[in-house]
């Protein structure tokens, strides 16, 4: 089966949205391809609609009256921008052809290994923000949020509303870059609202700076997590820790699309179109910078897909995503991981979580594609999603090949329909 | 707003889930902290909670590998937790 469009959006956050939505109401036939259940990606995952801030009922509203066909639960694993893209949804394949692609895959996030960090209830920030946002129940639970960014707050407010007891909330980087950033944030006043906003939800926690994970303990579960600030070390009881150390921009599809990417980010000029003429790419692969810039971005990728051409150098749309991208360039400066958490963790610290390869497995001297050979670290079902970039960071390796398929499909869905009786 | 609810079944014992929620969620719920057993034999459980980390692998229908953050619950699904790893499971 092949599905024909004009416009093809991969990825259903605030930069899919807004592209899918943007492009459709340019007159542009546009299919939007996505791995929820619902659209709205992890920033506005949700069970019920109206759980949602209004900004993003009000977009995904918006995206279902322009005429979007919205393919949910699929992903893409496959294809060029010349032949179309092999999507998988529910074990099938097929493939959808566009004359444009907006690449709007979002990121994940950083997870720098500590002892303990494998144990069950040990949950990334936006892991647990995600699961919360599935149906998972916190009550009474005593929780630590560790990390680093204004992640925390969004965090550490949704768990306090669920009812846990937030017991620390620490934050890594040292109180003059955080003192620098909140200054910064006069030029982006409704974000300070939100963060003062976010504050109230768990005012009566003590948020330290300086501070990250020294290991997290438990028989079998987390029991409790050890922090320090580098000269005192102590231990928080805990049922929950949410951790991670910043976020990552998803640039597979980028890559296997050929598209230029730079020091993990995907290049796009002003226009969000990438190297390749018929790919754009909107919201975190392009840098980190949160849901506001993945909107406006999502808004000039879709509207320039769809050859809208009202827009153009200067005009306030573009003026706005440039104060944004700047709000990236400060977040980089403030929340980048400390040397501290770069240290190569105990020799028997899990490095690569599918194959349970161990820290002192890895002998320093070897490259990326020798550590893989040796050990078969990356080389699980998560495809080194997970490890990758924490090796890129302790041990200096070049970041892999991208070879499809992307993901982990099952082979069943790639291959022909075939019969019950031929399918030993 | 309440949600509807009904039973699934987890490693043989029903569990009453509400129909919105994740597969994933719902099993951390229920108090399930062992998904999947990693090829070293260690109890693991979700840490993404968005399909990339692929850590809340359970068996669900007796289709192994998925991933229970992105599956929304289905009546009478029926789920087995802590099974082997590929390379663990015998040929």
């Amino acid at each position: 089966m092949t599905v024909e469009c004009d416009v093809l959006v991969v990825g259903g956050g605030p930069a899919g949205l807004a592209a899918a939505a943007c492009a459709a109401e340019h007159g542009a036939r546009v299919v939007a391809v996505d791995q929820g259940a619902r659209p709205g990606g992890q920033v506005w995952r949700h069970v019920h609609r109206d759980h949602l801030p209004a900004l993003g009922r009000d977009w995904i509203a918006r995206c279902e009256r322009s005429g979007v066909r919205w393919i949910a639960q699929a992903a893409v694993v496959d294809g060029s921008a010349r032949d179309g893209l092999v999507v998988v949804r529910r074990g099938e394949s097929f493939v959808v052809r566009a004359r444009r692609i907006v690449i709007a895959t979002g990121a994940r996030e950083l997870f720098l290994p500590f002892p303990g960090w494998t144990l069950p209830n040990v949950l990334g920030l936006g892991g647990a923000k995600a699961l919360l946002d599935s149906g998972m129940t916190v009550r009474g639970k005593r929780v630590v949020v560790a990390g680093t960014g204004p992640l925390l707050f969004p965090v550490a407010a949704a768990v306090a509303r669920s009812g846990a007891h937030v017991a620390t909330v620490a934050e890594q980087a040292p109180l003059r870059q955080v003192a620098r950033f909140a200054v910064g944030l006069v030029d982006h006043p409704g974000k300070l609202l939100q963060g003062v906003r976010y504050r109230g939800a768990f005012a009566r926690t003590r948020y330290h700076l300086d501070t990250w994970i020294g290991r997290a303990e438990g028989n079998g579960g987390l029991e409790r997590v050890v922090l320090t600030n580098g000269r005192r070390t102590w231990i928080e009881p805990c049922d929950l820790l949410c951790c991670s150390s910043g976020l990552v921009p998803n640039t597979d599809l980028a890559r296997l699309l050929g598209c230029v990417v730079h020091d993990g980010i995907v290049s796009v000029d002003e226009h969000q179109q990438t190297s390749d003429p018929c790919v754009y790419c909107a919201g975190e692969p392009t840098g980190v910078a949160g849901d506001a810039a993945a909107l406006i971005e999502g808004e000039i990728a879709g509207r320039c897909a769809a050859d809208d051409a009202t827009l153009r150098r200067g005009s306030p749309l573009y003026v706005t995503r440039d104060r944004w991208r700047r709000f990236a360039t400060d977040l980089a400066a403030a929340f980048h991981p400390r040397s501290e958490m770069l240290e190569r963790p105990d020799a028997g610290t899990i490095l690569c979580r599918c194959e349970d390869v161990r820290c002192g497995s890895i002998d320093s001297r070897w490259t990326g594609r020798q550590a893989r050979l040796y050990t078969r670290i990356g080389m699980g079902p998560c495809q080194g999603a997970v490890c990758g970039p924490a090796c890129q960071l302790l041990f200096g390796f070049a970041p892999g090949a991208v070879r499809p398929p992307l993901g982990a499909p099952s082979i069943e869905a790639l291959l022909p329909a075939t019969t019950s009786s031929d399918s030993m | 707003m309440t949600s509807r609810e009904f039973e699934i079944v987890v490693d043989g014992r029903p569990i009453v889930v509400s129909g919105d929620a994740t597969l994933a969620a719902a099993l951390l719920n229920a108090g399930v902290v062992h998904f999947r057993t990693s090829v070293t034999g260690e109890a693991r459980a979700p840490l993404c909670g968005m399909g990339s980390c692929f850590e809340c692998r359970v068996r669900v229908n007796g289709v192994a590998h998925q991933r229970a953050c992105l599956l929304p619950c289905e009546e009478g699904m029926i789920v087995d937790t802590g099974t082997p790893s590929m390379r663990t499971q015998p040929p």
